[in-house]
């Protein structure tokens, strides 16, 4: 739900190259972004950073193991 | 030293708690998407670039916040020895540490394609330099002196004298001279994102985002030092209490192998 809301900003910014033309003299990748291309890219990001969560998580739950093994107070 | 111990039990509460780590997550999903996703600035040179502003720039602020959080952990240790609040220090500097390099690195790839070379000898790329450096040091003084007290008070004491090294390095000295750093001279490619609200909401939340992770990194390592330190006590124990045949037993064995890995 959360990451639906967060992906709402996403949205208004595909919108913004659209609704102004590219007046300004800077070369942005407006094309790169018009084509939806650039979701690919956030997809692969957000797809290893997941796993390294995961990876992450999973290491805290085995300190987690060890510190009731050992009764760990605190 | 009773309100010490409360707050050092207090943050091994905090360390177990999940509800920080959900949160850092959460703004780092929101850092990579907002961040590649939502509206920057046109800036000539800098181009599509910006967005490294989401990443590189949290580094340095993660760093200075961990630095921080390790030589406040040395200075209670100074005032009040405890093998903790050793341990704290160390772990708080290392991941600190770890956000400088990753800081150096992704600016001079950055910096490579805006500045036209990786390493421009700029105040604050060479501030930075030589703060790591410092930092560097510290830990080659804790590995080269083997008493356990003597390590920690040492390695405190320097750890104090690092950190002042450090603020002069990164935000006094680079102020004093032309930098190509915004808000250090004259950049005027930059000036326009420190009044931009588009880069703000991202910028923020990526600052707190990166500073949490280095936090939940550095509370596994220091949770799996205090295990490794009770495993020590544990051990020792057995090995007091264990009868004279105990030494030529395999279960004796642990103690010697790890009391030699803890150099």
């Amino acid at each position: 739900m959360l990451l639906l809301n967060l992906g709402l900003n996403p949205l208004k910014a595909q919108q913004i190259p659209e609704n102004s033309p590219v007046t300004s003299s800077v070369e942005m990748a407006d094309t790169f972004r018009q084509e939806g291309k650039i979701y690919v890219v956030v997809a692969v990001i957000l797809l290893l950073f997941g796993g390294l969560v995961i990876y992450t998580v999973s290491i805290d739950r085995k300190v987690k193991r060890l510190e009731k093994e050992l009764e760990i107070q605190e | 030293m009773l309100i010490e111990k409360e707050i050092l039990s207090a943050v091994n509460k905090l360390f177990k708690r999940s509800w920080w780590k959900i949160l850092a997550i959460i703004l780092l999903v929101y850092t990579i998407v907002a961040g590649l996703l939502a509206p920057v600035p046109r800036l000539a040179i800098l181009n599509e670039t910006i967005r490294v502003l989401h990443f590189h720039v949290p580094m340095w602020f993660g760093m200075i916040i961990l630095l921080t959080l390790s030589v406040v952990y040395s200075i209670k240790y100074l005032r009040n020895p405890g093998t903790q609040h050793d341990i704290y220090a160390i772990e708080f500097a290392n991941i600190g540490v770890v956000f400088g390099i990753l800081g150096i690195l992704s600016g001079a790839l950055w910096a490579n394609y805006t500045w036209g070379s990786p390493w421009s000898s700029d105040p604050k790329q060479n501030g930075a330099a030589i703060a790591l450096l410092i930092y560097f040091a510290y830990f080659i003084l804790r590995n080269s002196l083997e008493d356990e007290q003597q390590r920690a008070k040492i390695s405190a004491i320097y750890n104090i004298f690092a950190f002042a090294a450090l603020v002069p390095l990164l935000f006094i000295l680079p102020r004093l001279t032309d930098s190509l750093h915004p808000g250090n001279g004259g950049n005027p490619g930059f000036n326009a994102y420190d009044l931009d609200s588009n880069l703000r909401i991202v910028f923020y939340p990526a600052v707190i985002g990166w500073t949490l992770l280095g936090g939940w990194l550095a509370s596994l390592r220091i949770r799996l030092q205090i295990i490794k330190n009770k495993l020590h006590e544990k051990l020792e124990e057995n090995y007091l209490h264990a009868s004279p045949y105990a030494a030529a037993q395999p279960g004796s064995q642990p103690l010697e192998s790890s009391a030699d890995t803890r150099k």
